[in-house]
């Protein structure tokens, strides 16, 4: 399928994309890919990491990420999400407090809040990449949101803040937050799996649950990691006959052995895969666009592998 | 010397981290099943991820909160006779929370109007960090009834596992936070002091007071079982200083992952826990480092076409789709070599600062899908170092 097929808008014509999924299948890579793939086509890009692992700094190169965004090249810009700051803007922008330090207790107490109180921290993150949007300053943000198992938590937080808070200012709030999550044509989930077991397992399952939880939009799953095919039938056959014949070593000496154990290790690891493949395309509801990236055996991390999958995601989009 | 028997034969909680997508939680379900298999005792694998994997690996359809052994027909399965008994559990949220409140309520009353608050209902099972607490909780809960001889935890993913070992502190902090006081006093006394007035003139702007009454409602109550909370706080975090208690810090050799294990490894030993093992998962066999078997495979590509002619010769299938294949597996065999050797630079990096013990499981070209695969993957744990 390519990006045409989508149902939905274009991935890279919506404004807020919530880059998910199961830890380890490259998450933070494809976020930052889309970021610099953005960027590279003239959109005012923000990335914004979420769970301040330091793993996009390293996607990028380009030393620590605060909360302030730092540009990174040309139309991109990344920042890392920190909900003490985020509820100091807040109240000194939205609820017109100024100079937040002077209210001591509650100052010094935000970040306890934050981690102790339950939603704070979703619902500061949350509100503030929507304000962002809101403030239309970007043409688009890249969010790498936190993993699986609590993504859900993030985007289903405003809800559930509005569920709880009646009146107020934080209500109204919500509202337009929850207005800027459910309209597909700015927001989107995308969700970034592999070819293995658990990781189409869980994209299955996220996937399920962004549409009951949630009422963002999904509109990608990328699959990374997806290794080369090595042989076509014939070929494999053929492969097969050289093996066990033994002439590889007659030719090449005993170390030829390895070499064959190792094709063969190629062959069943991407066919193991390509079955769990073949699963996600056909649980997988319709609606998302589904896109494919190589497995990289040079570079696995900085800007080189980012640069390489935005590439690849070029490709794949068309765009 | 022994490998993760020893570990497994005295230690009565061994708690598997490590960064999301390492496999931390098939090495907690396998490391449990070869307890189970050849230690003998009754064994718990407990998982805490609030993603569900380890119903997967273990093959089970579904499991919760109730502990479920695991049926004598998955171990015939597996061709095995176990010595003791595989239990498995996972955690569910909600449930936890309502046992934790019952157990903790002074009296009923106090009890019922917890369960029925509505900031409560929200916040149980909904939100995230009450995951780490209540995960901790229950593992404590666990070990001390008595009902196992060995409990093997899978955490969630690192960074969270530093919540999660940081919760047990944190709930107790914010039980006795100023910040709890200050939303409480209000509708404890009628007296504001100037001090507070700007702050509830603000939260009132901000929140509503109907919502502030929910929120000091609800603290008021929690405060009935501060005591308890502070206490079993407490104790949880002996449980874990204790010798009897150890980590599995599982990672790949990619680079994100090991960094946290890094990270964790300095965490775990900065708070004096015992960090029984570092386990790599999905190692590339050391053949792709042979560099003969790279000369090998250099060959085959440089020479395909002339090699290709010569076993055409031999009546091996077409020249052409010979020289393809010969390429094809040469170019595969490189491929593999630089991300080989990429692993074996992590590798020294990471076992340069680690003293402990150091497990190697290869890479697996099949799924683990039930429990004879849990039971390969705990063979390559169980004997010995890598």
């Amino acid at each position: 399928m390519t990006a045409t097929d989508a149902l939905g808008p274009h991935l890279l014509e919506r404004r807020l994309l919530f880059v998910t999924g199961k830890g380890g299948v490259g998450k933070t890579t494809v976020a930052a890919a889309l970021g610099w793939l953005g960027a590279a086509k003239g959109l005012r890009t923000l990335v914004c990491e979420v769970d301040a692992k330091g793993n996009l700094a390293d996607s990028y190169e380009c030393g620590e990420i605060g909360f302030r965004p730092k540009p990174v090249t040309d139309g991109l810009w990344a920042m890392a999400m920190d909900t003490e700051e985020s509820l100091k803007e807040y109240l000194r922008l939205q609820m017109r407090v100024p100079l937040v330090a002077r209210i001591g207790p509650l100052a010094r107490s935000l970040d306890f809040v934050a981690s102790a109180a339950p939603g704070v921290k979703e619902i500061l993150t949350v509100g503030k990449l929507c304000y962002e949007v809101r403030e239309g300053r970007w043409d688009l943000i890249v969010v790498d949101a936190p993993a699986t198992g609590h993504v859900v938590g993030l985007l289903a937080a405003p809800q559930a803040i509005r569920e709880l808070v009646k009146v107020g200012r934080v209500r109204e709030q919500t509202e337009w937050i929850v207005q800027i999550l459910s309209d597909a044509d700015i927001t989107g989930a995308v969700i970034v799996t592999a070819p293995e077991e658990m990781p189409v397992n869980e994209a299955l399952e996220l996937a399920g649950r962004i549409a009951d939880e949630t009422t963002v939009d999904l509109a990608a799953v990328v699959v990374n990691k997806v290794l080369p095919e090595l042989f076509g039938r014939a070929e494999e056959e053929c492969f097969e006959t050289l093996a066990s014949s033994g002439r590889l070593e007659a030719a090449l000496g005993p170390a030829a052995a390895s070499v064959v154990s190792g094709a063969r290790l190629a062959v069943r690891l991407r066919r193991t895969r390509a079955a769990h493949l073949g699963r996600l395309r056909r649980e997988l509801p319709a609606g998302p666009e589904l896109l494919y990236l190589p497995y990289l055996f040079t570079r696995d991390h900085g800007l080189r592998s980012t640069t390489t999958v935005a590439e690849s995601l070029s490709a794949e989009l068309g765009f | 010397m022994a490998g993760l028997e020893r570990l497994l034969a005295s230690r009565e909680i061994v708690l598997s981290c490590g960064s999301g997508g390492v496999g931390k939680t098939t090495v907690a379900a396998a490391a449990g099943a070869m307890a189970a298999a050849h230690l003998g005792g009754r064994v718990l694998v407990l998982t805490v991820d609030p993603a569900r994997r380890l119903a997967n690996a273990l093959g089970l359809e579904q499991f919760g909160n109730t502990e479920v052994r695991i049926e004598d027909a998955s171990w015939k399965a597996a061709g095995l006779r176990p010595r003791g008994e595989l239990w498995a559990a996972m955690l569910d949220m909600k449930q936890s929370w309502d046992d934790l409140v019952r157990k903790h309520a002074p009296d009923a009353v106090t009890r019922d109007k917890i369960l029925q608050n509505p900031l409560y209902q929200n916040i149980a099972g909904k939100f995230v960090h009450g995951h780490d607490y209540i995960a901790m909780e229950r593992l404590y809960e666990i070990h001390s009834s008595g009902r196992y001889d060995l409990i093997v935890v899978d955490t969630p993913p690192t960074r969270n596992a530093i919540d999660f070992l940081s919760a047990p502190e944190r709930m107790a902090d914010f039980f006795s936070s100023r910040l709890l006081r200050w939303l409480i006093a209000p509708y404890k006394s009628r007296i504001y002091t100037a001090v507070s007035r700007p702050f509830y003139e603000l939260a009132d702007r901000i929140l509503g007071s109907q919502f502030l009454r929910d929120i000091a409602d609800f603290f008021m109550l929690f405060q009935e079982m501060h005591p308890g909370f502070v206490e079993r706080a407490e104790a949880v975090r002996r449980t874990l200083e204790d010798r009897r208690t150890s980590f599995l810090v599982v990672t790949t050799l990619e680079p994100a992952p090991a960094r946290e294990a890094e990270f964790f490894l300095s965490e775990l030993r900065r708070r004096g826990y015992s960090v029984g093992a570092l386990v790599f998962n999905k190692v590339l066999p050391e053949y792709f480092r042979d560099p003969e078997a790279a000369s090998v495979a250099e060959a085959l590509v440089e020479r395909a076409g002339e090699l290709a002619a010569e076993f055409a010769e031999d009546g091996v299938c077409e020249t052409s789709t010979v020289a393809r294949v010969l390429t094809e597996i040469g170019e595969s065999f490189l491929n593999y070599r630089v991300v080989a050797s990429r692993e074996a630079d992590q590798k020294s990096l990471l076992t340069s600062s680690s003293p402990d013990l150091v497990l190697d499981i290869p890479h697996l070209d099949e799924d683990v899908v039930d429990l004879a695969g849990l039971l390969r993957v705990g063979e390559s744990l169980w004997e010995g170092d890598a």
